[in-house]
């Protein structure tokens, strides 16, 4: 059934629709990035952008290169520690601010005077307090997505039916078990969007610290795909740019699948709707 | 038949004088207080390893009051206020193009399937993309200093508004635009009378995000390329060793960046006075 | 003012429905679900028809079809001997002559009540701003909707809520309001209120009225006559003409022949009803 599902789905005309639209897009920008020699001028902005057909020729060369594969993994790492971190922390936190009313006086603001500063902001601070350059990405990282999960683990929580409540209690259950089976259930789905916003902002985060780790001198820190778009600007090869962005691209959409996947398997009760 | 008055200013008075009576303003103080105790003991009584290379509570106070500050930065400097100025007005620009570009494609693509399907798949390849990632590309198209961080702002924010925008559309419940047509409206007045004010509650929260990411990347974009602004102040504090400076500019980024984020919210709440009104009053 | 009510001649010139052999199947290539199968049904113009039916047993299916929302697969609507929708026009095309009231309300939430009154002369445009208000206002007048035009839906209790929408319905002058379980949200008390402001409003102006319940006792109340409907696929299983006459108020609830109606048609939805819980019905 889930095959025929599959075929039928990439058949279908929206399909059809979505690869007409990247395949004209593609072509354009060949088009464009040859401008000089087709046109004989260049054209603004386009004009100086790699060619598709370089880009992918250089991806194909790098699909063997260790060094690229490496660079997956070190971002991922990077990625998955910063974000592991900040949900252990801040799903605790999120859920004892919407259950403690005091508590959340107490710390929302804060919280909310902080939350604007951007994490890149926190970089040079990061640097100086925390002994090794990686720990001082890890640092910002973890801020990127905890921010996020937070707040919606606070909007899951906040928004949970009082009637759940009731219910529970007037079947005799504890504060514990009700915070276990009522509110720790209840909050999940939106600690599961939660998560793939801030796998996003994660990604965005890790690629921007190794982009100015790595290019602002500061040393230490290599490694990565940021750092490889960086190097590659600095080195002259602006295919692999472009390559760099795309894998980025394709790694970030990867996990914020997965992790909603994942989600979805924790939430079975939401497939019913 | 009673008259019903509400106005969002009295709700918002009525509110604001409840909140004074609750204990709540007096635990935010203790909030603040205890993060700010923290880090002047931390940093300067206690000297706590790792802490007490951190510019301190007092440094960064004295620096940020003084008339003639000693790393050249405070509240007196007309210098801070040229870099507060250059990043909002690259905000500015980036943002508002952003919205304009944003909202209709985004109303657009919610409206039409038929849009949507060519266009939509092509839009989510690239925003998964980060904004930094495109720091090299933007430096290669764009010349000079300035458009590649204008652009870098205006891609992040974009990409949020236009979805957040596109699930506006989405949210509209089917009876309104069904209502609509039973009423003889045509497609094109059913759009602008339902499709655009319905959707009205996701843009702003759209346009929130957007703002919030703007900064995000701007940041990102003036700490890395550029010169003048927030981002850059940070950065530069930063290599220079000027460190309080780094917190003064942190600290004006969140103050900045939450006014204008409030700024966004309160348009917002102008425009969609039918629901502040609807909220104040609660769920009926 | 109100007209006694003639069963036996026409209590309108126009909005005479006629649904032939009427079948929809949804999603006829993969589970074929039978909605309505092979339906007949004879709505004279100007009556009050209450169509009684279980959750889920397609009757909500019936009014999307004579609205213009969903297509049949096979069959024939006619209005006043014009053809909605049948062979070689799968879907009828929505529009003012068969205005819906929706279940949950779709009274546009961000426009005052007069603007969303007004809606559907504006959209067409055929009579000036000014006199599309002054009706506007006077028809709410009418219905004890007075003080509550600058007022936003959101502000004014649902009930009054229905009554704006049954207002704006009836300013296209329609040939037939369609009710989609218009009550069904609220509570007993001001369902009886509902009623009676509804009897009123169509004495006033002669629709026919196609009315969509599960509550008997409203059935039986507002209607000229019944029609109960079986369980999915549904089909009409009984018409009962109610012959308490109009216009009625809430005694009638305790008189001798609406008792004996009740009595005569409650075991034969009860029935159907129990079918349609076995089944496993979910309600549309």
């Amino acid at each position: 059934m889930n095959l025929e599902k599959l075929k039928s789905k990439l058949n279908s005309r929206a399909t059809l629709r979505a690869i007409t639209a990247i395949v004209i897009f593609l072509i354009l920008w060949e088009f464009g990035s040859r401008s000089e020699q087709i046109l004989g001028f260049r054209l603004p902005w386009i004009g100086l952008v790699p060619a598709p057909s370089g880009v992918f020729a250089a991806w194909a060369g790098l699909l063997g290169d260790t060094s690229y594969w490496g660079s997956w993994y070190l971002s991922a790492k990077r990625v998955f520690t910063g974000f592991f971190v900040a949900m252990l922390l801040g799903i605790p936190f999120g859920l004892y601010m919407a259950v403690n009313r005091t508590f959340n006086d107490i710390a929302f603001p804060t919280f909310e005077i902080l939350r604007p500063i951007p994490p890149l902001a926190w970089v040079p601070a990061s640097i100086i307090f925390w002994p090794t350059a990686e720990m001082s990405i890890a640092f910002v990282t973890f801020l990127g997505a905890f921010y996020t999960i937070v707040i919606n683990v606070l909007g899951g929580a906040k928004s949970i039916d009082t009637r759940f409540f009731q219910a529970a209690e007037s079947m005799g259950a504890s504060q514990w078990d009700i915070f276990r089976r009522v509110v720790l259930p209840a909050t999940l789905p939106s600690i599961v969007v939660g998560s793939a916003v801030g796998m996003g902002i994660t990604w965005e985060v890790v690629v921007a610290a190794e982009m100015i780790s790595g290019g602002g001198g500061s040393g230490g820190a290599g490694g990565g795909l940021g750092f490889f778009i960086w190097n590659s600007y600095l080195g002259g090869s602006y295919e692999q740019i472009v390559v760099g962005m795309l894998s980025i691209g394709i790694a970030g959409y990867l996990s914020s699948e997965g992790l909603r996947k994942l989600g979805g398997y924790f939430t079975p009760w939401l497939k019913t709707r | 038949m009673e008259k019903l008055e509400t106005t969002a200013w009295s709700m918002a008075m009525y509110r604001v004088s409840m909140w004074l009576k609750s204990p709540k303003p007096y635990l935010m103080v203790i909030g603040f207080g205890f993060v700010l105790s923290f880090w002047y003991l931390s940093v300067e009584i206690f000297k706590l390893p790792r802490f007490e290379s951190m510019p301190g509570l007092t440094e960064v106070w004295t620096e940020y009051w003084s008339k003639d500050p000693y790393y050249g930065l405070s509240v007196y400097t007309p210098e801070y206020y040229k870099h507060i100025g250059i990043s909002l007005r690259r905000i500015a620009y980036a943002f508002l193009l952003a919205t304009v570009l944003g909202v209709p494609l985004g109303l657009f693509l919610g409206w039409s399937k038929k849009f949507r399907e060519y266009i939509f798949p092509l839009f989510e390849i690239f925003r998964p993309i980060p904004i930094l990632a495109w720091v090299p590309l933007a430096i290669i198209m764009f010349s000079g200093s300035e458009t590649p961080v204008i652009f870098l702002t205006f891609l992040a924010s974009f990409f949020a508004t236009t979805l957040n925008t596109m699930l506006g559309v989405d949210s509209i419940d089917e009876e309104y635009t069904r209502a609509a047509y039973c009423l003889g409206a045509s497609d094109w007045q059913t759009f602008r009378q339902v499709i655009i004010p319905g959707s009205m509650p996701y843009i702003f929260t759209g346009l929130q995000i957007s703002i919030g990411v703007a900064w995000f990347s701007l940041v990102a974009g003036e700490m890395v390329s550029g010169q003048y602004g927030l981002g850059y102040v940070i950065n530069t504090a930063y290599t220079m060793v000027t460190y309080p400076t780094i917190i003064i500019g942190m600290i004006t980024l969140g103050v900045i960046g939450y006014i204008t984020s409030a700024m966004v919210r309160m348009v917002g709440d102008y425009m969609m006075q039918w629901r502040v009104r609807e909220l104040a009053l609660g769920a009926n | 003012m109100s007209a006694m009510m003639n069963e036996k001649g026409a209590l309108a010139d126009k909005g005479a429905i006629r649904i032939e052999d009427v079948v929809k199947i949804y999603d006829p290539d993969g589970a074929a679900v039978i909605a309505v199968d092979h339906c007949n049904l004879d709505v004279p113009a100007g009556e009050i028809c209450m169509i009684v039916g279980p959750s889920g047993c397609g009757k909500t299916t019936l009014l999307n079809a004579i609205a213009g929302f969903h297509d049949i697969t096979s069959g024939a609507i006619y209005l006043d001997d014009e053809l909605l929708c049948g062979p070689g026009k799968p879907k009828a095309e929505p529009g003012s002559d068969r205005v819906v009231v929706f279940q949950n309300g779709a009274l546009f939430p961000w426009k005052t009540n007069l603007e969303n009154v007004a809606f559907g002369p504006l959209m067409k445009g055929e009579m000036s701003k000014a006199d599309i208000y002054d009706k506007a206002r006077k028809m709410m007048a009418d219905a004890g909707l007075d003080g509550t035009e600058n007022n936003y839906p959101g502000e004014i209790s649902s009930g009054l809520r229905r009554r704006v929408e049954i207002v704006r319905a009836l300013m296209n002058e329609p040939k037939v309001l369609l009710f989609d379980e218009p009550y069904r949200a609220l509570d007993s008390l001001t369902k009886s209120v509902m009623h009676e402001a509804l009897l009123e409003i169509y004495y006033k102006n002669k629709v026919t009225i196609f009315f969509i319940t599960h509550d008997l006792e409203e059935a039986i109340f507002l209607g000229h006559r019944l029609v109960i409907m079986t369980s999915r696929p549904c089909k009409p299983k009984k018409i009962v003409e109610v012959d308490i006459p109009h216009p009625r108020d809430y005694s009638v609830l305790t008189s001798p022949r609406f008792k004996e109606i009740m009595a005569e048609t409650k075991g034969l939805v009860i029935e159907e009803a129990k079918k349609a819980f076995e089944a496993g019905e979910k309600e549309g």
